[in-house]
Order: structure tokens, then sequence, then C-alpha cells
């Protein structure tokens, strides 16, 4: 935020400006890069010992590069699939549910929500695998059911935690209902919807492993088959992948929320 | 009273003053759902225009009710809403509303939005031009007293509460509103802050003479700040509908007197101002004066001490007697004595004029002009002679005036 011609100055203060930066919720420069490097060296490190390893017909079937790369598509197609769907339907529903019309439900509305993430995830997946099929499909709607709710609820808190003095102020300087939804109450909302958000990719590319299970392939095909073919090291190496894209996600929906969140706040 | 000529609204009668009236509330009630007694029940009221109308009463009385169905924040029950003669209980309440500054206890500007735009809010709505709106911006930043330079791109959470109360005032008015409604503005800041915001406030309405509906419960700021106070009790039942004066001289029934409070006279003084009575003299001198001099003065004088004042007639020391046999010869006076407390400006009121006095050395407290020049001196008895005269005047206006029927 310093001007260029403060370039000398911001340089000396920089710890005390990573500080103010880190009270305004933003991250350091450090910050923002240890995840990237730390992920970088897993995987440098996972390379290494798959290659240096003598592999057998399975493992270097299962290891191959464009083997993984076919799982890691599938996982992240899955993935962002899941959580496009949870944004059409859990926002605008948020929002809806959140109007002056609907606020005598607003309560029971989020207390339900917070009873429905409590169901375990695998139990939804193998619900929609019997009753419906199993394949692609429905484990992204399967996915997408499960992580809508912290989607919708985030959205609802955040807009209700909108200062109602703020609303009340801009409805009184004559802005119109929807101006106020728009310009005020859901960039104030941004952070927690954000959050809620982060959550729900957090919990789907995790759960996209479970895909594995009803055909739709992933990096859980990996720790699936190297357990059923008694072959630890692919599922290890699986487990590493998987956490590393998850924490890659993680990272990046993270730096997103950053990015989103008004300035002011 | 003389009947008002003006026929803004039907069967207008006696507008107060015969000034022109610029709201008209007529039958205007409101009942909540779910609950037995309306909250506003049945009030007629005349908001004469370029005054400070305060509505003032225990909480619950329905004040902030009444208040918001002016700009129908709150939907009236039944009732008309006249603005400036134009019947606007029906029209589109957002159009409406941009007619009307609005000012609330806690502000309520947007955390996310700078302070500039914070500002522009309603211009935009408008659909000002953008030059017209950063020009109407940097105007009313400096109005109240911001640099525009320094603040136009801060955030809410960067000013102080007294700063953000600034920008809450200058949004309101952004659109050059004629009407503008307060629900109690400086009721979440500190003391002094608060106190120093409703002088400017004050100040500046002398300026921009708008019509202003402030609510408060506080009956000491309705004293301060009002032109015409109308003291409410539950459903808004107008107890008392009259200038500041008129109410503590002569409080219409024993709800106004109870909620007056005692100390009525004490009051008063917070309705006179240091510029409004005739000031005593001092002796002084000019700190370069030689020790003989000033004690020619005291000699000459019945007071004990004499005012030394800078090269720029800056109130600076008093100097007695005694201090200059303890000092010796030589030394300057602005080194010796007391320094010179108590020093008020013309616009001060007479209760804080009398706080700084009782404070003082001598009972008096110095009056300088805007520039902090030595005036006179206002002092105990000027204060006596004031309550007096005022509690004279009022009783001969309301003997000599035909006293209007009050609403109860």
């Amino acid at each position: 935020m310093a001007a260029p011609s403060d370039a000398t100055k911001a340089a000396r203060l920089a710890s005390g400006a990573a500080l103010a930066a880190g009270s305004r919720g933003r991250r350091s420069l450090a910050n923002y890069l240890f995840m990237p490097v730390l992920l970088v060296l897993v995987l440098v490190f996972t390379y290494v010992s798959v290659s240096r390893r003598d592999l057998d017909s399975t493992e270097s079937k299962r290891l191959a590069f464009d083997f993984i790369l076919a799982r890691t598509q599938e996982h992240l197609e899955l993935t962002v699939l899941s959580t496009v769907l949870v944004l059409i339907i859990a926002i605008p529903f948020g929002i809806l549910l959140t109007r002056s019309f609907a606020r005598p439900i607003t309560p029971f509305a989020i207390a339900f929500f917070n009873i429905g993430q409590a169901v375990p995830t695998i139990g939804l997946l193998l619900i929609f695998a019997i009753v419906w099929s199993i394949g692609f499909v429905p484990t992204v709607v399967a996915l997408a059911a499960y992580t809508t709710l912290p989607v919708l609820r985030n959205t609802m808190v955040g807009l209700t935690q909108v200062d109602a003095s703020v609303i009340e102020s801009a409805r009184g300087m004559g802005m119109t209902k929807l101006a106020v939804l728009t310009r005020i109450e859901l960039p104030l909302a941004v952070p927690v919807i954000m959050a809620g958000l982060r959550t729900a990719l957090t919990i789907n590319v995790g759960t996209a492993t479970l895909g594995a299970f009803i055909g739709a392939g992933t990096l859980g095909s990996l720790i699936v088959s190297g357990y059923s073919s008694n072959r630890p090291f692919i599922t290890i190496v699986g487990g590493i992948l998987v956490a590393v894209l998850a924490l890659l996600i993680d990272y990046l929906a993270g730096i997103a929320e950053d990015a989103l969140r008004p300035r002011g706040l | 009273m003389t009947d008002t000529q003006d026929a803004v609204a039907p069967d207008s009668g006696t507008a107060p003053d015969g000034g022109k009236v610029e709201i008209r509330l007529e039958n205007l009630a409101k009942r909540f759902p779910g609950q037995d007694d309306p909250a506003v029940d049945d009030l007629t009221m005349e908001i004469p225009k370029g005054e400070i109308v305060i509505l003032v009463g225990p909480s619950g009385c329905g004040k902030t009710t009444t208040m918001k169905m002016i700009n129908r924040i709150i939907e009236p029950t039944s009732g008309r809403i006249f603005l400036d003669g134009e019947d606007v209980t029906d029209v589109n309440p957002d159009q409406l509303r941009r007619r009307i500054g609005y000012v609330i206890q806690q502000i309520g500007l947007f955390p996310h939005v700078s302070i500039a735009n914070n500002i522009a809010t309603v211009p935009k709505l408008l659909g000002w031009k953008k030059e017209r709106i950063s020009e109407r911006v940097d105007e009313l930043l400096e109005m109240v007293g911001m640099d525009p330079g320094q603040y136009r791109n801060r955030y809410p959470k960067e000013l102080s509460g007294g700063q953000r109360q600034r920008v809450g005032v200058a949004r309101a008015m952004s659109a050059d509103p004629d009407v503008m409604l307060m629900d109690e503005p400086f009721g979440a800041i500190d003391p002094i802050t608060r106190d120093r915001l409703q002088n400017e406030f004050l100040r500046l309405q002398e300026q921009i003479k708008k019509t202003i509906i402030f609510v408060t419960h506080d009956i000491d700021e309705a004293i301060k700040m009002g032109d015409r106070i109308a003291i409410l009790r539950e459903q808004s039942h107008i107890a008392q509908f009259d200038t500041p004066e008129r109410i503590l001289v002569n409080p219409a029934d024993d709800f106004v007197a109870d909620f007056i409070g005692r100390g009525a006279s004490l009051k008063r003084l917070s309705l006179s101002r240091v510029r409004d009575v005739e000031l005593h003299q001092w002796p002084t001198v000019e700190q370069g004066a030689s020790h003989d001099e000033v004690n020619r003065l005291l000699e000459g004088s019945d007071k004990s001490a004499v005012l030394v004042l800078d090269s720029e007639r800056r109130p600076v020391k008093w100097v007695n007697a005694d201090h200059l046999r303890r000092a010796g010869d030589g030394r300057p006076l602005s080194e010796l004595g007391l320094p010179a407390e108590a020093v008020v400006q013309p616009n001060a009121t007479l209760s804080d004029t009398l706080n700084e006095m009782l404070s003082a050395r001598y009972s008096t407290a110095i009056v300088v002009d805007s520039s902090n020049a030595y005036q006179g001196i206002v002092d105990i008895d000027t204060i006596n002679e004031t309550v007096r005269s005022l509690r004279r005047a009022e009783q001969g206006r309301l003997r000599g005036g035909d006293d209007e029927d009050e609403d109860r």
C-alpha cells in the first residue's frame, strides 16, 4: 500500500508492515510462500522415492505418471464441479432465507443445517450409490449435497451478522432493498461466505477420495488399489498426493479469501 | 402568537411564531402487530422551517418511532405526513428518503466503503456527475472540520468516534436536504467530544438553516440544541411543545416539571451565551509593564490583582501585590503570579462559564475573542443578573402574550 517513492522506508519498516498487515487479517510474504515451498518439497521427495525404488508390474502400472495425472484430473473435476454446484444452490438460498419475509424461520433453518452436517459423508455417498447409480455424476451430487450445508449456513450467518445500524442507515438514505443487498450486505458477508466456501472445498477434495469406492476414479483409487493388491507403497503415495492436493486447494482458497475480503474490514 | 398566513397545510392554524411550516404530522398513529397499545397515538404536530425541533421524553415514549415515521422507515398505521406542503404519506419511500437527511446514534457508516464514498451515497443514488460529487464531498468534509486530502480515502474504522460522527452528519447533508432527522446523534460519544460536536453543529446550523428533528432522552441536550422542544409522554402524547425558555419558566404540568427536574434556573443558563451579556472590565497591563505601573494600577482599583496580557492582548497571568513583593524588581510580569485560567469564548453558554468560574481564582471568567485576545470578564454578579432578567422577561412575555392552549 506504500507509494513507490516510499520504497526504502517501506523496506526498513518491513517487519512493522507485516505486523500491520497481520492486524488486517492479511498475511506476510513469507507466510504466503511457506505452503507452496513445503508442497513442492514433498512432491520432489515422493518423486525421488518412486523413481529410485524397484517397482513390480502392479506398482509401476499404478504409479505411472499418466495414470496419476488422469486420477488427479478426475479428483479436481469432482471437487470443482461439486463446489460450483454448491455455490449455485447455497448462496441464493442463503440470501432468500435471510430476507425479511423469511426472518421468522431463519434461526430454525440454521439449526436444521447444523444437524444435517452431522451425517457422515461416506454414508451419504453409499446411499446415493445404492438408490441411484455409481460413477462420476452421483459422486458430484453427493458431495454437493453434503457441502451445501456449510456454505448455506455461512451465507446466512454472514448476512445476518451485518450490523443492523448499517442497513438502517442505508435504507434511511433511500437505497432500495436490492441495492442494500448487493452493495452493503453481500460485500460485508463475503469473509464469512468465503470461509464457508473454503470449508466446502476442503471437505470436497478430501471426500472425493471416497469416490474411488463408487467408481469415480480419483486419487482415492491409488489408495484403494494399493490396499486391495497388498502394495502399501501405492497406498502411501496415493495418500501423500491426496494430502498435497487438499493442502494446495486450501491454500489457494485462503488466498482467494484474502483477495476478496473488502477493504476497510 | 400570530396566525400564519401560509396556506401550506390545510387548517394549519397557528404555526408557532407564524413561521413557514416545513413538516406537518396529522393524526399520526403507529400500532405494532402483537401490541395492545399503540406506540404512537394520534399525534398532530407542526415543525417550522429552519428550526431544530427536539423530541424528548422518557424511554419508550414513542419519540424514535415518531421520528422514523417521517421518513417512513416505520410506516404509520394511520394519519398523514406533509413535507413542505406535499402529502408524502404514500409516495415512494426510497425517493422520499433521498430528500431527508438521516443520522442515527450508531451512525451506521458503511465499513467497507471509503469516507468519500460513504458521504457520496445519496448523490450517487440521485445520479450526480462525478466531478460534482467529488466537489461536494470535499466541501462537506471541510464543513465538518476534516481535511479532505487526509480523510477522503480512509475507511470508517480508521477514524475516532467523534470523526465518525462528523462524517455521519456530512453524509446526511450530502444532497443538501431541507430536512434532517437525527436520532440521538451524539448519544454514543464521550461527554467532552459530545459538547464540542454539539457546539460545532449549532454553529453549522446557523449557516445551513436546516429543518431538524432531533430525538434525545437528555433534557440538557434538548435545552442546549433546541429552538423548540416537544416533551412527549407515553404513546407520543405531547405534554408541552414550546421554546426551551418557556418550558423552563412555565412547565405545562407536573409531568413536564418532573422531566425538567430540579435546577431549572441553572438549566436556563445553558440558554444564554457570553456574547448576550454585558462584559465587565478588569485592570490589565501589558507584560512589558514595570512593577511600579502595576502597583499604581492596583492602588487605584478595587480589585486585588491585575491581568497581564501579551503583545497580542492574550491573557497570560494574574499578578497581585504579593507576587510583586516576593519577586523583587526586574522580573518580567509573565514569570510572576498565577496562570490566567478560566478563559471562555463569546459563544460559550453561561452555564459552561459558571463552571469555569467556580474553579477559577477571583471568581471570574476571562472572555476572549476568536483570536484569543482579551475582551472583558464575566463574574458571578453578571450571572446572577442574567438569571433574574431571564425570569423577569419570560414572566413578562407570558403575562403579556396570549398564552395558547398546550396540547396535553
